[in-house]
């Protein structure tokens, strides 16, 4: 069953065309991924999903529900959370209170949000950071943490939110690469054991094509081909578009 | 709660209830003071802890003068007659009037406020950075126009209200008690408030509101609950203030954009915005600068008042609790991996360079 | 403080409000009956708008290369009004050349010397400055203090703290340099403490009371009277026409203009191809502030100043810019001209009283229209 249907999405700035008529969809309880050589108009196809500007034509639905007209933050009440390219965290505050910031405010009325935090959310919060490997680190102010500590800690944020589907844009770019086989691990641990959906763009081919059950390439914000990761390696269009033949 | 904590609380109270009666001669300069203290919390509330720097706050605060003028007169006689005549006819209140008047109406002043606050707010709150800045500045100084060519509320010439019916000591003391509860129950709600998951919401909203719109957080919702909070606090203060003034007019005691409106603001970064007792010093230090310069610098004043702006901003801003953060950074329960930093600039910039 | 301008007092005989929307519908009516009137505001409200325009480009220029949104841009206007009054009455210069003076001496109080080799001496005098010119602030507060007699010494502690000002590289140096690369709301707040400063320095110079400068030309009739237009306002508006023009060939040809302009677009990469941004920021900055002087000097030969109007035109430069957008210079000078319009008709038909009202109202509505604006492209206004 699909949970996020783009069909027919085109997009440009000015005379510049990011994506044309494009068409993916992304599979309930699935991994999929979007990959695709600099420039192909991957992130402005994520950045018109989660709400960051409109498009030209065609439509984006989620469960059924269009939502290529709502706001960010609209989108994102639905369950449907993103991270960032360049990790974005609350530097000024620790581990723990990061954590504490993004349990789910979608499902709180107003009144649960006037209680503190009760002992199961720390508890929670202790449980997920020791889940990307951050517990010993959990007081310490994050904006002091390193890069891939901060990518870690933007993750363990999402899963603290309980997404329904969770959008990564490049999670292993910048990161230590004897920290990526970790990585893929808990993606796709948090992909089994806690049910969420991932759809994540990659630019490093070895990652994806390790955790992805559907992937799909763009080129020239054009779709070039979809399948299986075997199907799309072999592809001899993806191969040129890699290795910059035209 | 520690022992020296409670005792700190104990001696403060102690002092906010002996004051008036030690220092009699200072009742009015006392009421002012937790005035600016009400005032400048409720402008941290948006400014300091959810990073929206209102220049604006000043309507809820003319708004509540207003509001509550109109409902204790209303109690009893017909505004537009009351404000038409303006002292030429008897118009008469009993004591259980003025009473009935100054709860309903300071009371009221806060709930309108807070509906108003709901309202303008939906608007307001869609701009960012200098435009919330300059909008709600606008919606202030509107107000203060609209509102003087108003005649139903007497126009320019501004409103009375009754007089308190003891004598001249008891009402100062009155009315400065007011202001004191109403300060001591700020204080407490939002030592409170700043613990709760909203506290840390706003917070979010503050550091980084695309990163909490992207997380879910219902911003809109928040940013209007706490601004509706502020202004049913600066409303009631508003309420309390026409009060004591007893008569007022509007550009330059009600919508006193360019006095009261930025005073509450520079009392904050004085003290450190974003900190529960930040504005409170700050209010104290701006209150004794001013006290100090309005008697000894006379006409000087506001030279000396803009200088201290311009100080404050350009090279004081994260204000006294600000500085001893930086210096203190283990009062406030601080700890930062040095080890970590140097590789998370390192990684940064390798990761910068992979982009 | 005291108020710029005035709403109308309460009306003299009561009970009058409920004939608040036959007097507007009257005044509409009059707008029908004689069309000749429409011009006659029409008029006005370009004279007006001329010069809002002016205030507003130079709010337009710092905001947009140096991100400084400056609230005392008001105030430099006055600021320029009073020089060119001071110099006619004192010096007896003709009002006219009161213009260039005010844009000479505003262009040097914004920083104009900053860089030079006049500034870099006294920056390597600090001390001796900072010692010279307490002496001189405390003799002018006691001078002032001292009444008639003194004012004669406080106007010379007055110029000589001017001058240690103007060399020190102006307000530039001490305030508007340290907010350029801050948040916004700092520069906000900032200049709004100067503002402040600046009106009650003026009051204490020069009173609180209203001056202007009678050029004593003729007014031109037409239409049987019902259109005046005094010769003065005419100069006034030729001459701030003749400004922009001279702005705008400046930063269209000139080396300078051309590195603002780069500044404007990306600092970063303007310092990286050489452009000294420090000094492009000192040289936009005294731009601005003598573009408000001689807007000011305009000012005072067809209207009145007085020390506290200028949040009036501050305002005013505030409106036209959020409506026009930054780097939009004909958008600028239309919207001048067009809230400088509106306003006239405004409070033709609603009464003096509602003519601050009329430009923040018309304020709020631009927000609100560029906000839904925004809203459709799934964006906020920042």
């Amino acid at each position: 069953m699909s949970i996020i249907d783009v069909s027919n999405v085109s997009k440009s700035y000015g005379g510049v065309k990011a994506n044309s008529d494009v068409s993916i969809t992304v599979e309930k309880g699935g991994i999929t991924g979007l990959i695709g050589p600099n420039g192909s108009g991957k992130t402005t196809l994520f950045n018109s999903i989660v709400g960051y500007h409109p498009i030209d034509s065609g439509s984006i639905k989620y469960e059924g529900q269009e939502i290529s007209h709502m706001q960010v933050p609209e989108i994102a009440r639905l369950g449907l959370l993103r991270t960032f390219q360049q990790t974005r965290i609350y530097g000024a505050m620790d581990c723990v209170e990061n954590m504490l910031i993004s349990l789910p405010h979608r499902k709180m009325s107003l009144w649960d949000t006037l209680r503190s935090n009760t002992a199961e959310d720390r508890e929670r919060a202790g449980h997920l950071l020791e889940f990307v490997g951050l517990y010993e680190k959990r007081h310490l102010r994050s904006g002091s943490l390193s890069f891939g500590q901060q990518k870690l800690l933007e993750f363990a944020m999402a899963l603290m939110n309980e997404p329904t589907v969770l959008l990564l844009d490049e999670p292993t770019a910048g990161i230590n690469p004897t920290l990526i086989n970790g990585l893929i691990d808990r993606l796709k641990r948090a992909n089994s054991e806690f049910g969420i959906t991932l759809f994540i763009i990659e630019h490093n081919m070895r990652v994806i094509m390790n955790m992805a059950d559907t992937i799909y390439c763009l080129a020239h914000g054009e779709l070039l081909a979809s399948g299986s990761s075997d199907d799309v390696q072999n592809d001899q269009r993806v191969i040129d578009a890699y290795l910059g033949a035209h | 709660m520690s022992i020296n904590k409670t005792g700190l609380y104990v001696a403060i109270l102690a002092f906010t209830v002996a004051a008036p009666f030690v220092f009699p001669n200072y009742g009015v300069q006392l009421g002012t003071l937790w005035l600016m203290i009400i005032v400048a919390m409720t402008w941290d509330m948006t400014g300091g802890q959810m990073g929206y720097n209102s220049l604006g706050n000043i309507f809820f605060y003319g708004t509540g003068m207003y509001v509550a003028a109109v409902i204790a007169i209303g109690l009893v006689y017909d505004v537009g007659e009351y404000t038409g005549a303006a002292g030429g006819g008897r118009y008469e209140f009993t004591d259980a009037q003025y009473f009935t008047g100054f709860i309903l109406g300071t009371l009221g002043a806060g709930v309108f406020c807070a509906i108003t606050a709901f309202i303008i707010g939906y608007v307001t709150f869609g701009l960012r950075g200098p435009y919330f800045a300059i909008g709600t500045l606008g919606v202030a100084i509107a107000a203060g126009e609209l509102v003087s060519n108003w005649d139903w509320v007497g126009g320019g010439q501004g409103i009375t209200l009754p007089v308190y019916p003891g004598n001249l000591d008891e009402g100062k003391v009155f009315i400065y008690f007011a202001f004191a509860i109403t300060g001591v129950l700020l204080f407490i709600f939002l030592n409170w408030l700043y613990k709760t998951r909203f506290g840390a919401a706003i917070n979010a909203i503050r550091d980084d509101e695309e990163k909490a719109e992207a997380m879910g957080i219902h911003t809109m919702r928040y940013k209007l609950v706490t601004w509706a909070m502020s202004a049913f606090f600066v409303g009631i203060v508003g309420g309390i203030s026409a009060f004591q003034l007893i008569s007022f007019e509007p550009l330059e005691s009600a919508y006193q954009t360019i006095n009261l409106g930025i005073f509450m603001v520079v009392c904050v970064l004085l003290g450190g915005k974003g900190t529960l007792w930040g504005p409170i010093i700050g209010a104290i230090m701006f209150q004794v600068f001013k006290e100090v310069t309005w008697n000894y610098f006379l006409g000087w004043q506001w030279v000396a008042l803009g200088a201290l702006i311009v100080v404050t901003v350009v090279y004081f801003q994260d204000g006294l609790m600000g500085w001893l953060r930086v210096t203190k950074p283990e009062w406030f329960g601080l700890t930062i991996d040095e080890k970590g930093n140097e590789q998370s600039q390192k990684a940064a910039s390798s990761g910068e360079a992979a982009q | 403080m005291k108020r710029g301008f005035s709403g109308p007092k309460r009306g003299e005989n009561p009970g009058e409000e409920a004939d608040l929307m036959d007097q507007i519908a009257g005044n509409i009516g009059l707008l029908i009956d004689y069309p000749l009137v429409n011009f006659k505001i029409l008029i006005d409200g370009v004279m007006i708008g001329a010069l809002f325009a002016l205030a507003a480009y130079g709010l337009a220029l710092v905001w947009g290369v140096m991100n400084v949104k400056n609230l005392a841009q008001g105030d430099f206007v006055i600021g320029g009004g009073y020089v060119s009054w001071w110099l006619v009455k004192n010096v007896g210069l003709h009002p006219l050349l009161g213009v260039p003076a005010a844009f000479v001496v505003m262009a040097l109080l914004g920083g104009a010397l900053h860089g030079t080799p006049i500034h870099n001496w006294a920056r390597s005098q600090t001390k001796a400055m900072i010692w010279v010119s307490s002496i001189t602030a405390v003799v002018f507060v006691i001078a002032t203090y001292m009444g008639e007699q003194a004012g004669s010494i406080a106007g010379y502690a007055g110029l000589i703290l001017t001058i240690l000002l103007i060399i020190n590289g102006g307000i530039y140096n001490l305030v508007i340099s340290r907010v350029i690369e801050r948040d916004l709301f700092t520069s906000l707040l900032a200049t709004f403490g100067l503002a402040i400063m600046g009106a009650q320095i003026m009051n204490l110079l020069f009173g609180s009371d209203t001056q202007s400068l009678d050029l004593g030309y003729d007014t031109l009739y037409f239409a049987d009277g019902l259109i005046d237009v005094p010769i003065a306002k005419l100069i006034g508006v030729v001459m701030a026409a003749a400004l922009a023009t001279a702005v705008i060939l400046f930063m269209k040809r000139s080396r300078m203009g051309q590195a603002i302009r780069a500044t404007a677009q990306d600092a970063r990469a303007a310092r990286v191809l050489g452009i000294d941004t420090e000094k492009v920021y000192a040289f936009t900055f005294s731009l601005n502030a003598a573009i408000c002087g001689a807007a000011g000097a305009i000012i005072v030969m067809v209207w009145v100043i007085q020390p506290f109007y200028g949040i009036t035109y501050s305002v005013r430069a505030f409106v036209i810019v959020t409506a026009a957008g930054l780097g939009n210079l004909p958008g600028v000078i239309a919207a001048g001209l067009g809230i400088g319009a509106a306003e006239q008709y405004g409070s033709h038909i609603f009464g003096i009283g509602y003519q601050q009202a009329i430009a923040v109202m018309l304020l709020l509505a631009v927000l609100i229209y560029r906000l839904m604006q925004q809203k459709r492209n799934r964006q906020v206004l920042q």
